[in-house]
């Protein structure tokens, strides 16, 4: 074989290789996308059941229930505008509590209740996640540079 | 005063970062001597003024002068001396003075071993690093000044964010970034290659231990992120595919490939321009870390700041950083010459395949990491990438690379027997089946990818020391022989056996969380609660008074059958001055397993959420974190990699059999 030939041979079966490692990311990529939504987003478009998605909005006052198994927790997240319910079973974040935004991961079951397989509530007083803030903004329930208004005079723990 | 000093100590050493990056470049094109050494004298001076700076601002934090705006956000008087030095960096502008000042120990490193580099090559490797010198200090001058002052300066600091206060994450960030910032050197020495227009052997040897040196650090230092996210996070995950943990593990993929292809550039005098362009990719994928990072535009634990200059600061830091050297690349890397052909079943060819999957891996991770944010940019729907994703591609791409790593280094250079190779892996292919029966025992059936995974785990680790047994000689010559053949081993052999080995330890215990158990349980004191052979008894809840805290402290009793195993405080934590509370988990192991207690929230009838997870060998996957950068370290205390050695002639042809 020549140097030329052996080359060639190299260089393709590489191109190979990558074109079946592109294709398993991008097939991969396409099943694993979560979209997010917020409570209005479902609300005016619906969103797919069975599906994994995140939902961001802030926790709604008083709507925290812990079931009486002790591992299972109900609230609402709510945009101001909408709400969306949501059953959790496992451990809640520390900074988890009422007014606090935060975004739920889970699927919608028939009733369009989200089934939370993980509640996330970043480590930081002042923390929003950035599409909870956005989806406050839409529904207009969020002034640049205020608080929103379900967080005002909320019971720190 | 000194606050002022500080500053002044900065803004010098930009100037001097700017005479670096050009007085040494221009001495080197036109062969002048004097403007070539210039930058090795400013190099060291200049990490003289960012250390004097950098000691300004710890000192600010030590005598806590609220009167600097840094320290007042970020500190507090109550702090434990530790947590006051350690918060230096615990945000933005400070974190960015840690960086510039590693960045400076590594130029000035360059310049004190670099006696025996070639005068134009050393000059041209110290301006490049001048220019990352000028980026970054103009960057902290510009947007992240620590040293601005209030007036009137308030009387006490905001305090740092608690769940910062921690020995583990207190130690993250200096070790994170020396990995991120040493890669700066490989740059380094990469563009000057390029400007040069030559690489050899020489060359290689040169950059390699540099390169070692940052991934041992960047190794330990995602380790330490990831035990820290372990032990504080309360639900027991060690990695949760973040994009900040994802921006810290491309430059290590990457980095892993550019360690191994310098191997061929020194021993084969082949893959050349693929080296440079590896270190390229190396640093350029650290600063896209640090952009992911500090800019902002991922949320996360990590950004701190929010400010869009800044984060356009950093993006056009980027551009011309990663741009231009790329560019240059595009330009210059035709002219470097092909070296040495070897056949696709060689040792080359192995760590051709290490490269591939890596760099494929790495490729993959950073689509899905930055996919969300074209995403967004682009006016597309709000998503994320979820976990299962970086799962499923991690599975499929590093299954091959990990088989192979058995096979590798058995193979000869230049063109070698896959089946004479594989007959030396028999005793490692019978481990791999045993480890897998006995794993499929004690799961009982379980889950057969962790079965399989930990199989995978057994062949590396016995095919790491098959291949030591090979070299020695072990049971084929006298043992005497292979005492005198192990001690003549060159170290950098064992660094590899070690590394490998650790490799196998943490996918270990990668595999066997596969067979965790898990209680969330209510618990009044008095109630008893079993778990993987255990009985956790609660005794009581109390409130316990901390330096800067108040926190309620559980007594857990662990006994297995009557006798009594440990004793376990799992605590949540309260910090009045941000009003916020944290977890702190106990953790009972025994190297083999953890037993792992979380206090979760009260019920308000006495009882509390206890959380409990029994996690077989999860304390090796930090183990083999440990192991990895080990062998990184026993490696580069090799004789030929020590920094003096490389420029002498190269060893003679029979000393170097054993490789």
């Amino acid at each position: 074989m020549t140097r030329k030939r052996r080359r060639l041979i190299a260089v393709l079966v590489g191109m190979g290789c990558l074109g079946v490692a592109a294709t398993l990311v991008l097939s991969a990529l396409r099943d694993n996308l979560v979209f997010f939504y917020s409570p209005s987003d479902i609300k005016a478009k619906g969103a797919p059941q069975g599906r994994l998605l995140h939902i961001g909005g802030l926790v709604e006052q008083a709507s925290v229930e812990h079931e009486p198994d002790g591992k299972t927790v109900d609230f609402r997240i709510t945009d101001g505008s909408n709400t969306v319910a949501v059953v959790f079973r496992g451990p809640l974040p520390d900074l988890f509590r009422e007014g606090q935004g935060v975004i739920a991961e889970g699927k919608l079951d028939g009733n369009g209740v989200l089934r939370a397989d993980s509640v996330l509530a970043k480590h930081d007083e002042n923390y929003m996640p950035r599409e909870v803030v956005n989806a406050l903004k839409r529904s207009g329930h969020w002034q640049e540079g205020g608080t929103p208004p379900t967080a005002v005079g909320q019971a720190k723990p | 005063m000194i606050a002022e000093l500080g500053h002044f100590a900065l803004i010098l050493a930009l100037l001097l970062a700017l005479l670096q990056s050009s007085v040494p470049l221009i001495g080197a094109a036109r062969r002048n001597y004097a403007w070539m050494t210039l930058g090795r004298s400013t190099a060291v001076a200049q990490f003289v003024l960012v250390a004097a700076a950098f000691a300004a601002l710890i000192h600010a934090y030590v005598t806590s002068d609220f009167s600097v705006q840094n320290v007042f956000e970020n500190s507090h008087s109550d702090k434990p001396l530790l947590y006051k030095i350690t918060g230096v960096w615990g945000n933005h502008e400070g974190s960015m003075m840690l960086w510039v000042f590693i960045l400076s120990l590594f130029g000035a490193a360059v310049a004190w071993f670099g006696d025996n580099l070639p005068p134009a090559l050393s000059a041209r490797v110290l301006a490049v690093q001048g220019m990352i010198g000028t980026g970054f200090l103009g960057f902290i001058l510009l947007t992240s000044d620590p040293f601005h002052r209030l007036v009137p300066a308030p009387l006490d600091g905001r305090g740092l964010n608690p769940v910062l206060q921690d020995p583990g994450l207190a130690f993250h960030p200096p070790f994170l970034y020396l990995g991120y910032v040493g890669f700066s050197v490989a740059f380094s020495f990469a563009v000057a290659a390029l400007i040069e227009g030559r690489v050899d052997a020489a060359w290689a040897r040169w950059v390699r231990p540099w390169t070692l040196a940052a991934w041992c650090a960047l190794t330990i230092g995602i380790a330490m992120g990831s035990w820290w996210a372990y032990y504080t996070l309360g639900w027991g995950g060690w990695w949760f595919w973040d994009p900040v943990e994802n921006a810290s593990f491309m430059p290590w993929l990457v980095g892993t490939a550019l360690l191994h292809s310098a191997i061929v550039v020194e021993k084969r005098d082949a893959l050349k321009s693929w080296t440079i362009l590896l270190a390229i990719l190396t640093f350029s994928l650290s600063l896209v870390g640090t952009f992911l990072v500090r800019s902002g535009v991922l949320t996360s634990v990590h950004a701190f700041a929010v400010d869009p200059r800044r984060g356009l600061y950093i993006l056009l830091l980027l551009l011309v950083a990663i741009g231009g050297s790329l560019s240059l690349y595009a330009w210059r890397a035709p002219a470097l010459k092909a070296g040495g052909l070897f056949a696709p079943i060689s040792r080359e060819g192995a760590l051709v395949l290490n490269n591939l999957l890596l760099t494929v891996a790495a490729a993959a991770i950073f689509w899905g990491t930055l996919y969300p944010l074209f995403s967004d940019q682009l006016g597309g729907p709000k998503l994320t990438v979820g976990a299962p994703f970086f799962d499923i591609v991690f599975r499929w791409l590093l299954a091959p690379l990990l088989v192979a790593v058995a096979v590798g280094p058995l193979l000869a250079w230049k063109r070698g027997d896959l089946l004479a190779a594989l007959q030396r892996l028999w005793a490692a292919l019978a481990a791999a089946v045993v480890v897998g029966l006995v794993g499929l025992y004690i799961a009982g059936g379980g889950p057969i990818l962790a079965v399989l995974t930990l199989a995978l785990a057994g062949w590396m680790a016995l095919g790491a020391l098959s291949e030591w047994a090979e070299r020695v000689r072990l049971f084929r010559a006298s043992l005497a022989e292979s005492g005198r053949r192990a001690r003549h081993l060159p170290r950098a052999q064992y660094g590899m056996t070690l590394a490998h080995l650790g490799l196998a330890v943490t996918l270990a215990g990668i595999a066997a969380s596969a067979w965790q158990d898990e209680r969330i349980e209510i618990m009044n004191p008095g109630d008893d609660v079993p778990i993987a052979g255990y009985t956790l008894h609660l005794n009581s809840v109390d409130k316990v008074q901390g330096p800067n805290f108040t926190a309620e402290r559980a007594d857990v009793t662990v006994r297995k059958g009557d006798s009594v195993v440990a004793e376990m405080h799992p605590e949540k934590r309260f910090f009045p001055l941000q009003q916020m509370s944290t977890g702190v988990t106990a953790i009972k192991t025994n190297l083999l397993a953890d037993l792992y207690l979380a206090l979760g929230d009260s019920d308000g009838k006495g009882g509390w959420t206890v959380r409990a997870w029994w996690k077989p060998l999860v304390p090796w996957i930090w183990i083999g974190a440990v192991m990895m950068a080990l062998g990184g370290v026993v490696s580069l205390s090799d004789r030929r990699l020590r920094l003096g050695v490389a420029a002498r002639a190269r060893v003679p042809r029979g000393a170097r059999a054993a490789e």
